[in-house]
């Protein structure tokens, strides 16, 4: 049992472990002055955060809707939410451009108001949206079901609308369970490739992403795959960098108000 | 003081609960679990709405399905205290107090509940009787105009519980509003309400004084439900004024209720006597039932002795001068006064 637990975990690592032993730390900076790295890098944050921000702003309300209200059609929903999850990537980049290419089903509608996505950054942000929205709502819906329904109801009755009861008692109820989703849907955000590349492209600086960047220096460049491992170090550490700032950040607690109250004059 | 009228009907899964019912003082539900309780409580809060019916505080409608008014529960002026308590467990104490205050301070409400020296404590660190108090304050830091209690007693131990129902028994009428506190368990009713009202299945079986509930039950559950002994048999006209009824056991009891057919003969324990003799010549209760002692419970100062089908309540003094030990044969005896009759 032990040896087969040290073998999975074994398994796991060495490919990381791999990339960093070929890089040294020295490398690794002087990668990041290179133009195709820093475009890369600078595409796939961008992106990303525009991204998540899309998913958080959007998939709370609606994990929110599909977790506490009860209406027909309501498991089909949170089945069809989870659907890009299980969806090949090609598929997903295919369908992308069946829904919005030019000549997709939508196509000659946003090219009536002016919107082309082909080799745009909104592409790399459509695309990265998609793929990664349901690892964030799944989790969300679990998160705000698992809310005690008496404290909204308490909230109610303490004076508090539907908006203010969400903000003060759902939201900082479910964040653990938010952040958690959110940090899924940022790593796999950020380390999204078959439907980027099939629906925006890869083009330097405009849709190339550093998954991308690292696929083209690999594929192309004489020296490629010592820059493509670079890279790779670079994603692995700005991802685990990010991953963690975003738990810290959303796991924070807030200092209890009552402090502020220390100091207050008795009545 | 204000009245809240309520006349509602609110469909539950296995049945419909309707209620008609004015409360300007303490009205105390009690029934069965499943017998429709809380939802009383939450269909007056606006947490469900009735199928039909009004919701009126003095004026103030809160839900009138004909005129198509149901505010939602923001908009009503209760204070809804749930069983488990429900406190944020995200906040502090005084932040739970503080959330429907409106900004108003609420250091005297912390005070008065003497919760102030737990103002910084989050809720799971508290015990059952401090939640309750928090509870009850956060309540009412809202300025409820009606009080709602859910089961406000079930959460917490015996030892804790009888010094809280004194408490919130002097609470409720200090506050004197209109409050309806729902409870499965009479002797809580009894002791915190003015009026009882008994809940089966969504219907009110009987409502009056606590009082009147014990003297004149309805019905046979009414009397079970108050802790009344219940005695199924056949009555029919006896000697004199008095009814007699045959138990299915095959002895015969007396009432002087009048009576034909199936009835329940209700005694309540504090009416029966225990003897480890009897001398029919000596004693004027008509009614012995010999019976095996089944068990003794202490309730403070008393002891509760079941005499074959029956409980009575006698001093501990008397259970220690009988020297009534479990097993032993005992004798159980009533006057005919002391019995009502109630339809099976």
């Amino acid at each position: 049992m032990f040896a087969a637990a040290a073998i999975a975990l074994g398994f796991l690592l060495l490919p990381i472990v791999a990339i960093f032993a070929r890089v040294s730390p020295g490398k690794l900076v002087a990668q990041l002055s290179h133009p195709v790295v820093t475009d890369a890098l600078v595409l796939s944050l961008k992106t990303s955060a525009i991204a998540q921000a899309l998913v958080v702003l959007v998939g709370t309300p609606a994990a929110y809707v599909l977790a506490t209200r009860r209406f027909p059609g309501r498991s089909l929903a949170v089945v069809l939410v989870e659907l890009p999850l299980v969806l090949p990537p090609a598929v997903a980049g295919i369908g992308l451009i069946a829904a919005f290419g030019r000549l997709g089903l939508l196509g000659a509608t946003l090219d009536a108001f002016g919107v082309r996505l082909g080799l745009t950054q909104a592409a790399v942000v459509i695309a990265v949206a998609y793929v990664s929205s349901p690892f964030y709502v799944r989790q969300a819906v679990a998160a705000f079901e698992a809310v005690d329904p008496n404290l909204v109801a308490a909230s109610r009755t303490l004076g508090a609308g539907p908006a203010r009861t969400f903000f003060r008692v759902v939201l900082p109820l479910a964040r653990r369970g938010l952040a958690a989703g959110e940090a899924l849907s940022f790593a796999r955000g950020l380390g999204e490739f078959g439907a980027t590349i099939m629906f925006a492209g890869s083009l330097q600086g405009a849709t190339q992403t550093l998954p991308l960047a690292i696929y083209a220096a690999f594929d192309v460049q004489p020296d490629g795959f010592t820059t493509a491992l670079a890279m790779s170090a670079l994603l692995v550490v700005v991802s685990g960098a990010l991953l963690v700032a975003l738990r810290i950040t959303l796991q924070w607690q807030p200092s209890k108000p009552t402090s502020r109250f220390l100091f207050a004059p008795s009545r | 003081m204000a009245t809240l009228q309520t006349d509602f009907t609110l469909p539950l899964r296995s049945f419909a609960l309707e209620l008609a019912l004015d409360v300007s003082r303490t009205v105390a539900l009690v029934g069965p679990s499943g017998a429709g309780k809380t939802s009383v409580l939450r269909a007056i809060a606006g947490l469900v709405e009735p199928s039909r019916g009004r919701v009126v505080l003095d004026g103030e409608r809160w839900l009138d399905t004909e005129r198509r008014v149901s505010l939602p529960p923001e908009r009503r002026r209760v204070g809804l205290v749930f069983q488990d308590y429900a406190l944020f467990p995200h906040l502090s104490v005084r932040g739970n107090v503080a959330f429907g205050s409106r900004g108003r301070p609420v250091d005297e409400l912390l005070e008065r509940f003497r919760i102030r020296h737990l103002a910084a404590t989050q809720p799971a660190e508290l015990s059952g009787g401090e939640r309750q108090r928090v509870a009850l304050a956060r309540a009412l830091a809202r300025e409820p105009a009606v009080l709602l209690l859910d089961e406000p007693l079930a959460a917490l131990d015996a030892h804790t519980k009888s010094e809280v129902r004194h408490e919130l028994a002097e609470l409720l009428r200090e506050l004197a509003l209109p409050t309806l506190l729902v409870t499965h368990d009479y002797e809580d009713a009894a002791a915190l309400a003015d009026e009882v009202g008994v809940l089966v299945e969504g219907r009110l079986r009987q409502l009056g004084p606590p009082a009147e509930l014990v003297a004149r039950p309805r019905d046979a559950f009414v009397a079970s439900f108050t802790g009344a002994n219940l005695l199924r048999g056949k009555a029919r006209r006896g000697e004199g004024a008095l009814t007699a009824i045959r138990l299915e056991s095959g002895e015969d009891l007396y009432s002087a209720d009048e009576a034909e057919g199936d009835v329940g003969v209700v005694v309540y324990p504090w009416e029966v006597s225990v003897a480890r003799a009897h001398a029919p010549d000596s004693d004027s209760a008509l009614n012995v039932v010999r019976g095996e002692v089944g068990s003794l419970v202490e309730v403070a100062n008393r002891v509760r002795v079941r005499v074959g089908p029956v409980t009575a309540e006698v001093t501990a003094a008397s259970a220690e001068r009988l020297a009534l030990a479990e097993g032993g044969v005992a004798y159980a005896t009533f006057k005919a006064t002391g019995t009502r009759l109630v339809p099976l």
